[in-house]
């Protein structure tokens, strides 16, 4: 009988802990599915760009994308849906901010984690913080109002909004995320490898050409595979700044109109579901696969190089 | 020790560089401030825009920001918070928890103006929310996602571990643990986190080109599915598209002022929040 009951009060006991049990893996797997949305919405932006710029890639195929440099949907006899001098347009704004963000970028970094006293650190870190959070809106603003009239003196043209302009408004949207990934790579590299190095006699300047630098490489250039990434993406300042004309050229002094200006100006005046609604999609995925690839690059390196500090 | 040339000219060289990025930066808020200020009055602040935009405010497109980030945090703060519970509090090493971590550094470099064609062909077009508050809404909800999330991520990871542990001793189940003996105390710096996307939300244009932001609606919206009127917007139609571009310019750059305004009191409100909790987790 006394048996009986301490038997009956185990099972109750153990039905509780069961219920609470699967209270526990109700909730978990509620926060799992949480966590994988990150995979279905990447999955999703691609999917979706993909089957909307399908119907365009069927009716006109890859090679009138890929084989045309002219891109004037809007020609009432032959429409043209050639990217190639879109795709040109962003690499050489990027590669032009590019060349001006990685050195400043680079020294920047330098000069904040090896010659800047802790003072002087602590004014010029929020300074890039606040670089970073300045909307690209108001960088493209002052591309028109401050650097076209600018660039128009100097170079004595009538119009400054051109791919320099672009190029150099780029640089200062890149700048933050190459000058900071930058400063945390060469911090990253061990105090030892600077002692030694000045140990046998080298001075800083030499320790960091010769030691930090080459040791931080791989994170520099990983922050500047992130820089690129987002210029290459950027949209508000090369559209306010560039010119926007589609044509094909390699003067910087020329307007130029990038793949991203191209959708910008052109998504809110085509009506939806037309042929020219359907390639803006294919720009949109081929820029989409263009800042995954870079992304993906600059976090293998990234994860490499941790691997190998650790 | 005697300082070499080559390092003498070298630090000057990296000196000057840190010097620029300084100048740069004066120049933008210097530019932005001495001429945009001109324009600030309780006027500009309050009244909607008259006569072809060249005179009255912009409280209609402050209004149309503040909306819009607020769909925007309603959306994007819960899902990223349970996704940084779950990456933190749940995840076990493996491919999943990479692949997942993987995803969310490549959505944090996707362009804004893909997150535009994303947010038109799903949420305008195929859930028909049409162009409106709540599509843009949405729209840079995903975008700030990553952002949010890893915030919450970093936040979790400050509460040291210990107090998990003292839960999990006197009986607690891990639901249990972390509701009562983590969130409280990752509450704040989520907070910080989330403000600081949201000031970086509120400054995006691409994204909001197609999904929702007009150029002038003659009433406020009155409801989620209207479109609305938003200040980087309203920035960019001033300095590019408006027919007497100079006569508009003094607007556009109280227009631009109001933005950072905006953006940096966000940042401020997110500094003081970590400032004070900090001292609270040391006190």
């Amino acid at each position: 009988m006394n048996k009986k009951i301490h038997e009956t009060q185990t099972r109750i006991v153990f039905t509780k802990f069961q219920r609470r049990k699967l209270k526990e893996v109700l909730i978990e797997k509620f926060f799992l599915l949480n966590g994988l949305l990150a995979i279905v919405i990447l999955l999703g932006i691609f999917s979706l760009l993909f089957i909307k710029s399908f119907p365009a890639i069927r009716e006109l195929g890859w090679k009138s994308f890929f084989g045309s440099t002219v891109w004037n949907p809007n020609s009432y006899t032959t429409p043209q849906y050639g990217i190639l001098s879109l795709i040109l347009s962003t690499l050489m704004v990027t590669l032009g901010a590019l060349f001006i963000a990685v050195p400043l970028g680079v020294a920047c970094a330098a000069f904040l984690s090896e010659v800047a006293s802790p003072r002087i650190r602590e004014v010029l870190k929020p300074v890039v913080e606040i670089l970073a959070g300045i909307p690209s809106v108001v960088v493209g603003f002052l591309g028109i109002v401050l650097l076209n009239p600018l660039i128009a003196k100097v170079f004595v043209i009538s119009n400054g909004l051109n791919a320099l302009n672009g190029a150099i408004l780029l640089a200062i949207m890149s700048l933050p995320t190459i000058i900071s990934l930058s400063e945390d790579a060469l911090r990253a590299v061990p105090n030892t490898y600077k002692e030694g190095s000045l140990a046998l006699g080298a001075n800083p300047w030499h320790t960091l050409i010769h030691v930090s630098l080459p040791s931080a490489l791989s994170g520099i250039i990983a922050s500047i595979m992130l820089g690129m990434g987002r210029a290459i993406g950027e949209t508000m300042t090369v559209l306010m700044a560039t010119g926007n004309a589609p044509a094909l050229t390699f003067n910087f002094l020329e307007a130029v109109q990038t793949m991203t200006a191209t959708i910008a100006i052109e998504l809110g005046e085509v009506p939806y579901n037309t042929t020219h609604y359907y390639a803006l999609f294919v720009i949109g995925l081929v820029l989409f696969a263009m800042t995954f690839v870079v992304n993906l690059v600059s976090d293998i390196i990234l994860q490499k190089y941790q691997e190998v500090e650790r | 020790m005697r300082k070499s040339l080559s390092e003498r000219i070298g630090f000057f060289l990296l000196t000057l560089a840190g010097i620029l990025v300084l100048f740069i930066l004066g120049v933008i808020l210097l530019d932005i401030f001495s001429k945009g200020i001109k324009t600030i009055s309780w006027e500009f602040l309050t009244q909607p825009p008259r006569e072809g935009m060249t005179k009255g405010g912009i409280s209609p497109a402050i209004l149309g920001t503040f909306v819009v980030s607020l769909i925007t945090v309603i959306f994007a703060v819960p899902l990223g918070m349970f996704a940084a519970i779950y990456l933190h509090e749940y995840a076990r090493p493996g491919k999943m928890t990479r692949l997942i971590r993987l995803s969310i550094r490549n959505l944090s470099g996707v362009p804004s103006i893909v997150y535009g064609l994303f947010g038109v062909a799903l949420f305008v077009q195929m859930l028909k929310f049409g162009t409106s508050i709540l599509s843009s809404g949405l729209t840079l909800g995903l975008l700030t996602l990553p952002w949010t999330i890893t915030a919450c991520e970093e936040a979790l990871k400050t509460v040291p571990q210990s107090y998990r542990e003292g839960a999990f001793a006197l009986g607690a189940t891990k639901w249990y643990a972390i509701r009562t003996n983590v969130l409280p105390y990752a509450v704040p710096g989520m907070l910080t986190g989330v403000i600081l996307g949201l000031s970086r939300a509120a400054g995006e244009t691409a994204p909001i080109l197609f999904t929702g932001a007009a150029f002038f609606l003659p009433h406020l919206p009155r409801s989620l599915f209207d479109q609305f009127m938003a200040l980087p917007y309203h920035l960019y139609i001033l300095a590019t598209q408006h027919q007497a571009i100079e006569k508009v310019r003094p607007i556009a750059y109280g227009t631009a002022l109001v933005l950072l305004g905006l953006i940096f009191l966000l940042n401020l409100s997110a500094v003081w929040i970590r400032y004070r909790y900090r001292q609270r987790m040391r006190g």
